[in-house]
């Protein structure tokens, strides 16, 4: 059991010496993206190869989490204790496409004789890595997430302790308000305000809950936080319950997630171990129980009333807010919705001081965004930058450009409810009030490249099919809205439509946006009017020629055969 | 305690608390409804009572929204006369709305609103749902072709019978409701046959057997009684006139 700063010391240290001990250690990806390209083979090759080499008592081989360039998995970065001559005085290497045999080839030469094997390394350099700002992935890559005294070792624990030790609950309250911490799920609502509602909410149970819901094609920022430092989550929502006076917590995660639930599960195992979840955590008057919660596979319950319904078992689709549910929320009680990536930054901000925090990003929006880099570039991955970067900072020096011999087209953000930024924007400084300002939309994290190719009509129809599938049906503009604008969509990408087409959909679009009853449905129309906006003349180009037909006002008789 | 709101550059007094709806139909302003119904829960899913709210960029459902000081609403704009019609239109797309072969022909709520709303045409394509009609009940019988997703039966059942018989299953355009675990409605064994169902469906989905086209009547007094008996503790019905 963990009662002072000395039991987390005497933890950290007696870690710090285990780790000593070894000349090497291999650090291999153990996160979804490298496990689906063969980093499990490449673990067992590393293990066996050691034991025949007679390693063994010199290297470690750790299981860490997401390095970022998932493009180029497995990856798997050795560390030495020592500077390497022959890599130029380094003590850290990261290799690239790792395959068993060339697992076995960096373990004779290696790690048995200290000769790196040159052609397989990547840079440090390269400005996929060197232009990160990692706070949330701080331990991502360097911890093996399954393990809390690994955690520890990296400063874990220490801001919960300083927390419960020094500062009163509404001093915590102040000090994320200070920080400047918004939102990260996509909303981007002021985090202090949200932990003052209900700190300041007067009931007899309180609840925190953390969304892990993650649903946007193509995004997995909230899943390698989950799965590579689930401790850093728990830290954050035992913080968020000291300051709000919540007893009870749920993390909310998708199911389509089992490795990520499964090291949330140990971790909570072990926390509670510790005695840093439970009654009396560490050693105070003060006590906080965490579940996980695993949803059952609808989008909407990203949405936060949904998510709380789905949480009591019922139906997960939202409801009407207000009231919000800081006022009444789980089973009528007071309680607060975090994105898992907010909960993440929590523990740095204590930490380093809200100060620290606010020295980081633009004007209006604080601290670091982690972005899923996915499309048409050369290096595809997750990075976490500093919020401030610009568009064009991201796609040709951090993505490496798109391919040579293609061109530019536009980037994707926010996911389904996000937009379309043109090529001739990208030198905008992204922060939350300048994606709204070009139609889009942070989001979660989302970040999808676009070449000369792609067709923009092709991309606001997949998300449409998307948001088609995923609506709950509660509402009527959401349910058949969707439904309509998929089918006009369908329409002109297969230079069937006429004008009249187009100024329905138009229509509709205003209609949804306009009338639905949750942010699933107030934003489907957003890849639509985006990519109306910068690229109209690709719709009028696949427009038919023929004037509008009247028959078509009335019945659709094609559809009536069919019926 | 009264407050004053102003409806369409209306001066008003209200109670704080009330909705505004309810204040909008006792000043006999016209807001179009059609998952509402007084004395069961608010849905807000119909999105027809929608307003426009001054000095707020989103449009609130009447229903839900609370008188407070000072409000100040428009409920017929160009606009929100727009988006209704759409709302309208599109529910006659999304379902098999037949009315030549209704029961509730001439008395159908969803019929009201396509009159009020000046719908003529349909701009939207049918669907053509393949949707089910349950006769399993040996006094009612359920047309799915006709369900319009207001979930006021849902709701009668569950909060004014206690039953629950009622829910809605799938997501999307495959929304639809269902007794109790997806069984016909005559082996649902909550059912309880109380008929409250058939007295709150908007349109001619849930009807009482022995009825052919535009022979069903919902009786306005039977809905009224369900909503106000709880309110006013008086389970007695007034003598029907």
């Amino acid at each position: 059991m963990i009662k002072s700063h000395s039991d987390l010391e005497i933890i950290s240290l007696e870690e710090k010496q285990n780790t000593a001990q070894y000349r090497h250690r291999v650090m291999c990806c153990n996160s979804t993206a490298c496990l689906s390209a063969g980093a499990h083979g490449v673990r067992e090759a590393f293990e066996a190869s050691i034991k025949r080499e007679g390693l063994e008592p010199q290297v470690q081989v750790v299981p860490v989490g997401c390095m970022g360039l998932c493009s180029q998995g497995p990856l798997v970065a050795v560390k030495s204790r020592l500077p390497n001559q022959e890599t130029g005085g380094k003590t850290e290497t990261l290799y690239h496409s790792v395959n068993p045999e060339l697992a076995e080839t960096i373990c004779q030469e290696h790690l048995a004789n200290g000769k790196a094997v040159e052609a397989q390394v990547l840079s440090p350099e390269l400005p996929f890595f060197a232009r990160q700002q990692r706070i949330v992935l701080a331990n991502a890559g360097e911890i093996n997430p399954e393990r809390i005294e690994d955690y520890i070792a990296r400063g874990g624990y220490q801001a919960l302790l300083q927390a419960l030790s020094t500062m009163t609950p509404l001093e915590v309250v102040e000090s994320i308000e200070q920080s400047g911490l918004r939102g990260r799920g996509g909303g981007g609502y002021p985090t202090g305000k949200k932990w003052r509602m209900l700190h300041e909410a007067q009931a007899e149970s309180k609840y925190v809950v953390a969304n892990g819901d993650e649903g946007d094609p193509g995004a997995y920022m909230d899943r390698t936080i989950m799965e590579d430092d689930p401790h850093r989550i728990i830290e954050g929502m035992t913080i968020a319950a000291y300051a709000t006076g919540a007893q009870q917590g749920y993390l909310y995660v998708r199911a389509e997630y089992p490795v990520a639930v499964r090291r949330l599960e140990t971790a909570i195992r072990q926390a509670k171990r510790q005695g840093l979840l439970g009654n009396k955590i560490l050693d105070k008057d003060f006590g906080f129980s965490l579940e996980v919660r695993i949803g059952a596979g609808a989008f909407v319950c990203g949405e936060e009333t949904a998510l709380l319904a789905s949480i009591e078992g019922k139906r997960g689709q939202p409801v009407l807010r207000p009231p919000y549910p800081t006022q009444r929320g789980l089973w009528q009680s007071p309680t607060m919705i975090n994105n898992v990536e907010t909960f993440a930054n929590i523990s740095s901000i204590i930490q380093k001081g809200a100060d620290w925090f606010r020295s980081i990003g633009t004007d209006s929006s604080k601290g670091s965004k982690v972005f899923a880099l996915a499309g048409k570039l050369n290096h595809t991955g997750l990075i976490e930058v500093p919020l401030g970067i610009t568009l064009r900072d991201i796609v040709e020096d951090m993505g490496g450009g798109v391919a040579k011999g293609r061109n530019l087209k536009a980037v994707q953000t926010g996911g389904p409810s996000g937009g379309c930024i043109p090529e001739a924007y990208l030198d905008t400084a992204i922060d939350y009030e300048s994606l709204q300002h070009l139609g889009s939309i942070m989001g979660s994290g989302g970040f999808i490249v676009m070449d000369n190719d792609d067709s923009m009509v092709d991309i606001a129809k997949f998300f449409m099919e998307f948001c088609r599938d995923e609506s709950c049906g509660k509402c009527l503009p959401c349910r058949a809205g969707t439904v309509q604008m998929y089918q006009l969509l369908d329409k002109i990408s297969k230079s069937q439509a006429s004008l009249d087409d187009l100024a329905r959909l138009e229509d509709l679009c205003d209609m949804v946006k306009h009338t639905s009853l949750c942010g699933l449905g107030q934003t489907a129309p957003n890849p639509v009017l985006s990519t109306l906006q910068y690229f109209r003349q690709e719709y009028l180009d696949l427009m038919t020629d023929s004037p509008p037909q009247v028959a078509d006002k009335a019945i659709n008789y094609e559809a009536l055969g069919e019926g | 305690m009264p407050i004053n709101l102003n409806i369409n550059e209306q001066n008003l007094k209200a109670q704080e608390g009330e909705t505004l709806l309810t204040v909008a139909r006792r000043e006999g302003i016209p807001l179009p409804t059609l998952c509402f119904l007084e004395g069961l829960s608010v849905a807000g899913s119909c999105r027809l009572c929608l307003v426009e709210v001054e000095g707020s960029s989103k449009l609130q459902p009447a229903c839900a929204l609370k008188v407070t000081e000072g409000l100040s609403v428009k409920t017929a704009t160009e606009r929100l006369k727009r988006y209704r019609k759409m709302i309208v239109e599109l529910l006659f797309a999304e379902g098999n709305h037949v009315c030549a072969v209704c029961v509730s022909n001439g008395n159908c709520e969803l019929q009201d609103l396509a009159v009020q709303m000046g719908v003529d045409h349909i701009r939207f394509s049918y669907q053509f749902p393949e949707r089910k009609v349950d006769l399993s009940h040996p006094l009612f019988g359920f047309d799915a072709n006709r369900c319009v997703l207001c979930t006021r039966c849902v709701r009668a059942c569950d909060e004014i019978e206690g039953a629950h018989t009622w829910d809605v299953a799938g997501r999307g355009q495959s929304a639809h409701i269902i007794s109790d675990m997806a069984q016909p409605w005559g082996s649902a064994t909550s059912c309880t046959s109380c008929s409250k169902c058939v007295a709150v469906c908007p349109v001619g989905a849930l009807f009482g057997k022995g009825v052919s086209v535009a022979e069903m009547k919902h009786q306005p007094a039977v809905v009224d009684f369900l909503a106000s008996a709880r309110r006013e503790q008086n389970w007695h019905k007034k003598e029907e006139q």
